[in-house]
C-alpha cells in the first residue's frame, strides 16, 4: 500500500547567470551610495593605515573620506587647475597629487597646505606616487617625460624621456625602491630602474596605454588600453601572457581584489568586469549609470568605490554579516519543545523495546484537497492570490493534474463572476508564458466552452475575455515573425554549411500551432 | 523434426496467479492458487513459493478446499479432469475424469462426496452456455475414477468464479447472470429467479457482475456494474422478497465476500480500495486504499484472520486483520501489453519490462520471481477507466548498467502528445535507480527507438522519433556539481523522412539510423553522415549490427518481406532473402542473430549467423500470431554443449513473448536433466525447508541422531524391513490422512504377504491400527519369522 504521492511541480531553469561562489561574493553588497563630485572623479586612493580613508580627485580639489562618511572629512583644495592622481604614502602621512598646472604638490593629510611644491614638468602631471623607501616621488607629464623627486630636499634626482607620447599612468614597485613603470599613450610600457639610465624592459600594448597594475608578488604587469587588458610576464622578461577583450569601450582602470584571487577592470561602456586570475575567465559584472573613470577596492574587499565622468562617487560597502544572520533569524521559526526537543538526545537502554513511529509525509493544501477528490476546492487553492502571483508553476500543475484526472472542466465549471475574473486574469498573466501554454490553452478553451453562454452578462468578464483574445492574436503575430526569422536562418545556415545538420529551437515550434487553434475560436 | 527434438519450447515462468480465487488454509500457513497449468502453494507468511501441484494438462480453473478433509484440496482445469491432492507433501490423490472443460468449481460442507462444477451444456457446443452441475465423486481405489454422473443443478450460469454461492449451510446455491439472480433450493428442489430491469435510461447498469451468501443468515449479497451492492434478503417465495442497496464504488464491483462469522462484508472493483462492510450496520465502513490495482478476488481464510486479494496486476496482498497488508505475492505483470522492448538488465541480470501501471518490472528469470518494481511515471494513479494514463513506452539501459533511460507518453484524446523522457542513473548506495534528468518534450512527435551507446568511453543515448530527427544526448560533465546531467548534444535529420529504427555498431564506433527506405550510418564521433544503404521497396522496420567476428555487417528487416545484409566495408549488398521478418534480435556474447518471421498467421524462427548461408536452427510454426518481444538472455552458467543444433543456446537463452503474452524460452534437454536432478535434491527433504540456517545445523543433528540411533540399537542394521513390498512401502511412507479407508488396506496388505509367503524366507508383518475420533494415527510393528505362519493381529478401536 503506498502512500499519495503529491502533485509534481515541474522545477523550470533559470534563465540568466548561473548562481557561483562568485556571484554569490560580490553580490553580497548594500544599495551604493552616491556622492556628487565636481567634476569627472580620475582618481581614487585608499590610506593603507587604519581607519583606510580614501582620497578622490576630481576637477580642482581632492577630497578625503571616512570608511563609512558620506561628507569628507577633509578637502585639498590649493590647485590652480585640475588636481590628478591624489596618492597616499604607504604610512599614509603624506599625500602626493599632480595637477594640470604642471607641479606637483604634498601635502601632509593633517594640514592644509602643501609641503613642497615639485616644479620642472613643463605639461600637466597625471601621474604622481610613492616609492617604496617613501623619500622619493615618481611623476610622469604629458611632456613625455617622466622623473624622481627627493622629498626632504625637494630637487629632482632624475629624468626619462624614453616615451614619445603622454604619461597617463604609471606604478612604483612595492618591494624594491628602485624599479617603477609608466605606460604611455605612445603604445608601451615600460621599466625603469633609479640605478641605470635607461628603461630596463619595453612593452608594446599597441593600443593607448590607460592604466598598469602590479601583482602583489611582482611577477605579473596587467596593462590598460583601448579595449584591452593585457597580462604580462616580467620574470620571463615581459611576455605577454593573455590578452583579454571584455569591454566594448575603453579600459580605463585597473585593481586587484584584497587576496589576489580575482582582477576587477572598469570602463568606459560603464561596466566593472571581474576575472578570476587563475583562467582569466569574466566570473561577474557590475553596471553603473556612466562611464566609469577610476576603480578602488577597500582592503578586505569592504567596499567598492567607483568614479564615473558625471562626477558621481558610488560607494558599495560589503553587508556585515551580523545583518545576513538576522535577515535569516527573522525567517525562522522557533523550535517548538514538544516536537522538535522533546526526547531528541534520549539514548534507548539496552533492553528497551524500540517502537518507531511512522513520519507522517507533509502534504500541501491542494494536495489534500486532491486526495480526498475535492477537485474544486483544489483549484481555489491553487488560484490564491500569492500562490498565483508568485508560484504560478504550482497553479499551472494543479491544472495540468486535473487535467490528467479529466475532471478540469468539472472544476472550472461553476464560478461566480469573481472566481471567474480571478481566473481570466491568471490566463491573461500566463497563457504566453511558453512553460505553461501547453496547459493553459487546453484550460482556456474549457473556460470558454463553459461559459460562453454567460458572455455579455458581465462587464468584468466581458473586458477581460477581449483582452485575452486581443493577447493571443499578439502572440500569434509574434510567433508568425519569429519563425519567418527561422526560416531566413535557416537559408543562411544551408547556404554556409552545406553538409552539416542545425539544430533549431523547438520552443518556439511548438507554441505556435496552439496559440493559432485558440486564435480559430474567435 | 526429429533432430529438433533436442530443442524444447517451454513455458517459464510468468503464470497467471490472479486467474482464480486463491485458497488459504484452514491454519493460515499456506496461500494456494491456480496458476497456469498447476496449483501453486505460497507460504503466508514469508510470501514465498513453496511448491506447486503439477499434473493438469489444461488452464486451472478452480481451487477448493476439500470440506470433509481440510489438508485436501479440489482443483478443476480445463482439461476435464478434478484432482483431488495434498497441498502439504504435493502429492496428486485422485483423479476424476469429468469429460467436459470445467470452468469453476463449488463445493459445500453439507454436500459431502459432491462437488458443483460449472461447464459447457452438452447439447450447445458452439453458443457460450453454461449449466451448473453436481457431480458425485465415486468411492473408489483407483488413481484415476471416471465419474460421469453428472445431474444438472442450474441452467444459464455464468463461468466466471464468484457467480454462484452456498448459502446459508448449504441449504440453497445462489447464481447471477446478466440481469437475473437463481436461487435454488435443495430441500424444495426449487430455484427462484429474480430480475432486475436493465436500467440504462438513469445511467445505471444493473447487471450482475458477483454474489456472496451470508453463512448465518439467509442474506444474499450482489455487486453490480454500476457500483451498487445489493443485499438481497427474505427470497425463499417469489412475492415478499426485499433488498436493500449500498453504494460507493464508483465503478463495477468485481468481488463480494462475507467474512466466516458474517459480520463483515468484504468488496473491491477497479478504484483499488478493499471496502470493508459492518453487517447490519451499513452505514460503517472502514477503507484499505491504494492496494495497487484493481481488485479482481478477494478470498477470506476459514477462521477470519487473513484477507487475500488478488489484483488485475497478477499480485495477491494478504491482509492481517483487516487493516495491515502483511505480504505481496507477485508474479510477472502483463497489464494491458508490454510496449518497451524485452531488456537485461546487465547488472541483475533480470528481465525488465512493463509491470504495473506507470512502473518498470524487475523480473528475475532464474528465480521465477520479480525482483522490485521501479516508479518511473511519479504520478498518483487514478483507478478509473477511460482515464488517459501516462505509459511507459520505452526503456534502455547502458552497457554497464549504470544509466537507464525511460519514456513515457501520454496521448489525450485530439490533444498533442506529452512526452517525457527520464534518465536514471544507478545509486550504489541504495542498490536502485535514481531520478537524474528529466527532459519534458524532448521530441514533437512519438520516440519510435531509443539506444545507449555501447563504448565505454562516452554515455550516450541516441532517440529516434517520428518528427523526422534523431537526436543525440550527452551527460555534460558538470565541474562544480557532483553530478552531471544530460543535454541534448545533436539533432540530425535526413531529407525529413521519418526514422524508424537505430542500431549501435558493437563498438560504439557506428549508429545506423533507418529513415523509411534508406539506412543512414553515422559516425558518433564527428556525426559525419558517412553512407547510405538503401534497398527499396519498403520501409526499414528492424536494423542490426553483427557483433564479433560478423561485426561488419548491418542486417535490416523491411517491411517488403526482405531481409537484408550490407557489408560495411564494401557498402554493398552481401545478400538478401525474402521473409517477412517481424522481429530481429541479436544475441550480444555471440555472433548469432534471431529472426521472426510471421507466415500466414504463424510465427518462425531462425537462428543465424550473417556470415554463414545456412541458419544454425529452425522451428516453424512457433506459435499463433505474431512474436513483438523477445530478447537474449545472458545464462548463470554457460552450457557445454558440442551439438550443433544446440550450439546457440550455450551462452544465453532466447526468450520471447507470443501474441496472449506468454513468456516462452527454449531450453535443451541436458538442461531439463539437470532441473530436474536438482529439483530431485530438493525433494529429499520435504518437510523442512532448506535454508542457509538449516544447512549450518540441520545436518549437523541430523548426523547427531543417526549416531545416537546406531548406538541404542545395534539391532537396526541387521533386521532389514521388507522394503521390496510396494504395499508396505506404501502403508510406510504415506502420510496417515491420505491413505484410503482402512479395509481397502488390509486387503492389499494381506496380498502382499501372501505373495511374499511363496519364497522360501517370509517376511511377516502385523498391523496395529489405532483410530481416534479425528484422525487415524497409525503404528507399524513389524515381526520377523521363520516359520510359514501368518497371523494378523488387526486391532480397531
Amino acid at each position: 500500500m503506498a502512500s499519495f504521492k503529491s502533485t509534481k511541480i515541474p522545477i523550470y531553469p533559470k534563465l540568466g547567470e548561473k548562481v557561483t561562489p562568485d556571484t554569490l561574493y560580490w553580490k553580497n553588497y548594500k544599495a551604493p551610495v552616491q556622492i556628487k563630485e565636481f567634476g569627472a572623479v580620475t582618481s581614487i586612493d585608499f590610506s593603507s593605515l587604519a581607519p583606510h580613508n580614501y582620497a578622490v580627485t576630481a576637477s580642482t580639489r581632492i577630497h578625503i573620506y571616512g570608511p563609512f562618511s558620506t561628507e569628507p572629512v577633509k578637502t585639498f583644495t590649493r590647485f590652480k587647475d585640475t588636481a590628478y592622481s591624489g596618492k597616499f604614502r604607504s604610512d599614509g602621512q603624506l599625500l602626493v597629487a599632480g595637477c594640470e598646472d604642471s607641479m606637483v604638490r604634498l601635502f601632509d593629510v593633517s594640514g592644509k597646505v602643501a609641503l613642497r611644491v615639485f616644479k620642472g614638468h613643463t605639461k600637466g602631471v597625471h601621474v604622481t606616487d610613492f616609492t617604496s623607501d617613501c623619500y622619493h616621488i615618481l611623476t610622469g607629464s604629458d611632456d613625455y617625460t617622466c622623473r624622481l623627486w627627493d622629498i626632504p630636499n625637494s630637487t629632482e634626482l632624475t629624468s626619462y624621456k624614453e616615451h614619445t607620447d603622454y604619461i597617463r599612468c604609471g606604478i612604483t614597485s612595492k618591494l624594491n625602491r628602485d624599479i617603477f613603470i609608466t605606460g604611455s599613450y605612445d603604445h608601451t610600457l615600460r621599466m625603469f630602474d633609479a640605478r641605470v639610465e635607461k628603461s630596463v624592459m619595453t612593452m608594446d600594448h599597441s593600443q593607448p596605454v590607460e592604466s598598469v597594475l602590479l601583482y602583489p608578488s611582482e611577477g605579473l604587469l596587467v596593462s590598460a588600453g583601448g579595449r584591452y587588458v593585457k597580462v604580462w610576464d616580467l620574470l620571463k622578461g615581459g611576455q605577454p601572457l593573455v590578452s583579454l577583450k571584455n569591454h566594448h569601450k575603453t579600459v580605463t582602470c585597473l585593481s586587484l581584489s584584497s587576496n589576489g584571487q580575482r582582477l576587477l577592470s572598469a570602463s568606459l561602456d560603464r561596466h566593472v568586469k571581474i576575472y578570476n586570475t587563475t583562467n582569466y575567465k569574466v566570473v561577474h559584472n557590475f553596471d553603473y549609470a556612466a562611464s566609469i573613470l577610476s576603480l578602488a577596492l577597500a582592503p578586505d574587499d569592504e567596499s567598492i568605490v567607483v568614479g564615473m565622468t558625471n562626477g558621481v562617487l558610488s560607494i558599495k560597502h560589503r553587508k556585515s554579516p551580523e545583518e545576513k544572520r538576522e535577515m535569516a533569524g527573522k525567517q525562522r521559526m522557533q523550535p517548538v519543545y514538544r516536537i522538535f526537543v522533546k526526547g531528541r538526545n534520549y539514548v534507548p537502554k539496552k533492553d528497551d523495546f524500540l517502537v518507531s513511529k511512522p513520519v507522517k509525509s507533509h502534504l500541501a493544501k491542494y494536495d489534500k484537497q486532491l486526495k480526498k477528490f475535492n477537485i474544486s476546492k483544489a483549484l481555489d487553492t491553487a488560484l490564491e492570490s500569492w500562490r498565483r502571483n508568485r508560484k504560478p508553476e504550482i497553479t499551472v500543475a494543479v491544472m495540468k493534474e486535473l487535467d490528467r484526472r479529466g475532471t478540469l472542466k468539472n472544476a472550472l465549471a461553476g464560478r461566480d463572476e469573481q472566481n471567474l475574473s480571478q481566473l481570466l486574469n491568471f490566463l491573461i498573466g500566463n497563457v504566453v508564458d511558453p512553460r505553461f501554454t501547453p496547459v493553459l490553452v487546453t484550460a482556456t478553451e474549457m473556460i470558454l466552452d463553459i461559459y460562453q453562454a454567460v458572455v455579455g452578462q458581465s462587464s468584468v468578464v466581458d473586458r477581460q475575455l477581449v483582452r485575452l483574445q486581443e493577447l493571443v492574436e499578439r502572440e500569434v503575430d509574434y510567433q508568425q515573425d519569429l519563425l519567418e526569422v527561422l526560416g531566413m536562418l535557416d537559408t543562411l545556415f544551408a547556404a554556409s554549411l552545406p553538409r552539416k545538420e542545425y539544430t533549431v529551437p523547438i520552443v518556439i515550434l511548438s507554441i505556435l500551432p496552439k496559440c493559432a487553434l485558440v486564435h480559430q475560436r474567435w | 523434426m526429429v533432430e529438433h527434438a533436442e530443442i524444447r519450447m517451454v513455458h517459464r515462468g510468468g503464470s497467471k496467479i490472479n486467474f482464480r480465487e486463491p485458497v488459504i488454509t484452514n491454519d493460515s500457513r499456506f496461500l494456494l492458487c491456480a496458476a497456469g497449468e498447476s496449483v501453486n502453494v505460497y507460504s503466508t507468511s514469508t510470501e514465498e513459493y513453496v511448491h506447486d501441484l503439477q499434473g493438469h494438462t489444461d488452464l486451472v480453473t478452480g481451487v477448493v478446499l476439500n470440506p470433509s478433509n481440510h489438508l485436501q484440496v479440489y482443483s478443476c482445469s480445463a482439461d476435464g479432469t478434478v484432482r483431488l491432492w495434498d497441498f502439504t507433501d504435493a502429492i496428486l490423490i485422485k483423479t476424476f475424469i469429468i469429460g467436459y472443460p470445467i470452468y469453476s468449481i463449488y463445493v459445500s460442507e453439507k454436500h459431502g462426496g459432491v462437488v458443483f462444477l460449472v461447464v459447457p451444456m452438452a447439447d450447445y457446443k458452439s453458443s457460450e452456455l453454461f449449466q451448473l452441475v453436481a457431480v458425485h465423486l465415486p468411492h473408489s481405489g483407483d488413481q484415476e475414477v471416471e465419474a460421469r454422473e453428472l445431474s444438472a443443478v442450474l441452467c444459464d450460469v455464468s463461468p466466471h468464479a464468484g457467480a454462484a454461492s452456498f448459502g446459508r449451510e448449504g441449504e440453497y446455491i445462489a447464481s447471477v447472470k446478466g440481469l437475473q439472480l437463481e436461487v435454488f433450493f435443495f430441500k424444495k428442489q426449487k430455484s427462484y429467479r429474480f430480475s432486475l430491469k436493465s436500467g440504462m435510461k438513469k445511467g445505471a447498469k444493473n447487471a450482475f457482475t458477483c454474489v456472496s451468501c451470508h453463512p448465518k443468515e439467509d442474506c444474499i449479497a450482489t455487486g453490480h456494474e454500476d457500483g451498487k451492492i445489493r443485499m438481497w434478503r427474505n427470497f425463499n417465495q417469489k412475492k415478499e422478497y426485499t433488498y436493500s442497496t449500498l453504494h460507493w464504488h464508483h465503478g463495477a464491483v468485481n468481488t463480494l465476500c462475507f467474512t466466516p462469522e458474517g459480520t463483515n462484508l468484504l468488496s473491491g472493483g477497479i478504484e483499488s480500495v478493499l471496502v470493508h462492510w459492518h453487517y447490519t450496520q451499513e452505514n460503517q465502513k472502514d477503507f484499505l486504499p491504494r492496494l495497487g490495482a484493481a481488485i479482481t478476488h478477494i478470498a477470506v481464510s476459514p477462521d477470519g484472520s487473513l484477507f487475500s486479494t488478488s489484483h488485475s496486476d497478477n499480485k495477491i496482498t494478504i491482509i492481517q486483520s483487516c487493516v495491515k497488508v502483511s505480504a505481496v505475492i507477485q508474479g510477472l505483470v502483463k497489464g494491458d501489453g508490454v510496449w518497451t522492448n524485452l531488456i537485461i538488465d546487465p547488472r541483475s541480470k533480470a528481465l525488465v519490462l512493463n509491470g504495473k501501471p506507470g512502473h518498470l518490472q524487475f523480473y528475475s528469470l532464474h528465480r521465477d520471481k520479480q525482483l522490485y518494481n521501479l516508479e518511473i511515471v511519479q504520478q498518483e494513479y487514478i483507478h478509473e477507466e477511460g482515464l488517459d494514463q501516462f505509459e511507459v513506452v520505452n526503456a534502455a539501459f547502458d552497457a554497464r548498467g549504470n544509466w537507464l533511460a525511460t519514456v513515457e507518453e501520454r496521448r489525450k484524446k485530439g490533444a498533442e502528445l506529452e512526452i517525457t523522457l527520464k534518465l536514471w542513473a544507478y545509486d550504489e548506495l541504495t542498490q536502485s535507480f535514481v531520478l537524474n534528468t528529466t527532459v519534458t518534450a524532448p521530441h514533437e512527435d512519438q520516440i519510435t527507438a531509443m539506444f545507449f551507446s555501447p563504448s565505454p568511453e562516452t554515455t550516450m543515448l541516441v532517440t529516434t522519433s517520428l518528427d523526422g530527427h534523431f537526436k543525440a544526448w550527452l551527460l555534460a560533465d558538470h565541474s562544480d556539481a557532483n553530478e552531471g546531467f544530460w543535454a541534448c548534444d545533436f539533432v540530425g535529420g535526413y531529407h525529413l523522412l521519418k526514422p524508424g529504427c537505430c542500431s549501435f555498431s558493437a563498438d560504439g564506433s557506428l549508429l545506423s539510423v533507418g529513415f523509411q527506405e534508406v539506412v543512414t550510418v553515422w559516425s558518433p564521433a564527428s556525426w559525419e553522415l558517412l553512407t547510405t544503404l538503401s534497398q527499396p521497396p519498403g520501409a526499414i522496420r528492424d536494423l542490426c549490427f553483427g557483433r564479433l567476428s560478423c561485426s561488419k555487417y548491418l542486417l535490416g528487416a523491411s517491411t517488403k518481406n526482405q531481409l537484408c545484409c550490407w557489408n560495411l566495408l564494401t557498402c554493398s549488398l552481401e545478400w538478401s532473402t525474402p521473409m517477412d521478418v517481424s522481429l530481429l534480435q541479436a544475441d550480444p556474447l555471440s555472433e548469432n542473430m534471431a529472426a521472426f518471421c510471421s507466415q500466414s498467421g504463424s510465427s518462425d524462427l531462425f537462428v543465424f549467423k550473417p556470415s554463414e548461408p545456412r541458419p544454425l536452427y529452425s522451428q516453424k510454426a512457433l506459435c499463433t500470431g505474431k512474436v513483438q518481444h523477445a530478447v537474449f538472455a545472458p545464462r548463470d552458467q554457460m552450457l557445454e554443449s558440442c551439438e550443433e543444433r544446440t550450439q546457440w543456446l550455450n551462452r544465453s537463452q532466447l526468450y520471447f513473448f507470443t501474441q496472449h503474452m506468454d513468456l516462452l524460452t527454449f531450453s535443451t534437454k541436458t538442461e531439463e536433466d539437470r532441473l530436474l536432478a536438482s529439483s530431485k535434491q530438493l525433494m529429499v527433504d520435504d518437510s523442512v525447508a532448506v535454508t542457509p540456517f538449516y544447512l549450518l545445523l540441520g545436518k549437523h543433528r541430523g548426523q547427531q541422531l543417526e549416531k545416537q540411533e546406531a548406538l541404542t540399537n545395534p539391532m537396526a542394521e541387521r533386521t532389514q524391513l521388507p522394503q521390496g513390498s510396494i504395499a508396505i512401502k506404501e502403508l510406510l511412507h504415506t502420510p496417515a490422512h491420505v491413505l484410503p479407508s482402512a479395509s481397502f488396506l488390509c486387503a492389499m496388505f494381506v496380498r502382499s504377504l501372501l505373495i511374499s509367503s511363496s519364497s522360501a524366507r517370509a517376511s511377516l508383518g502385523c498391523i496395529l491400527c489405532q483410530r481416534s475420533s479425528h484422525w487415524m494415527e497409525m503404528e507399524a510393528l513389524v515381526v520377523h519369522t521363520t516359520k510359514k505362519q501368518v497371523s494378523l493381529p488387526v486391532m480397531w478401536s
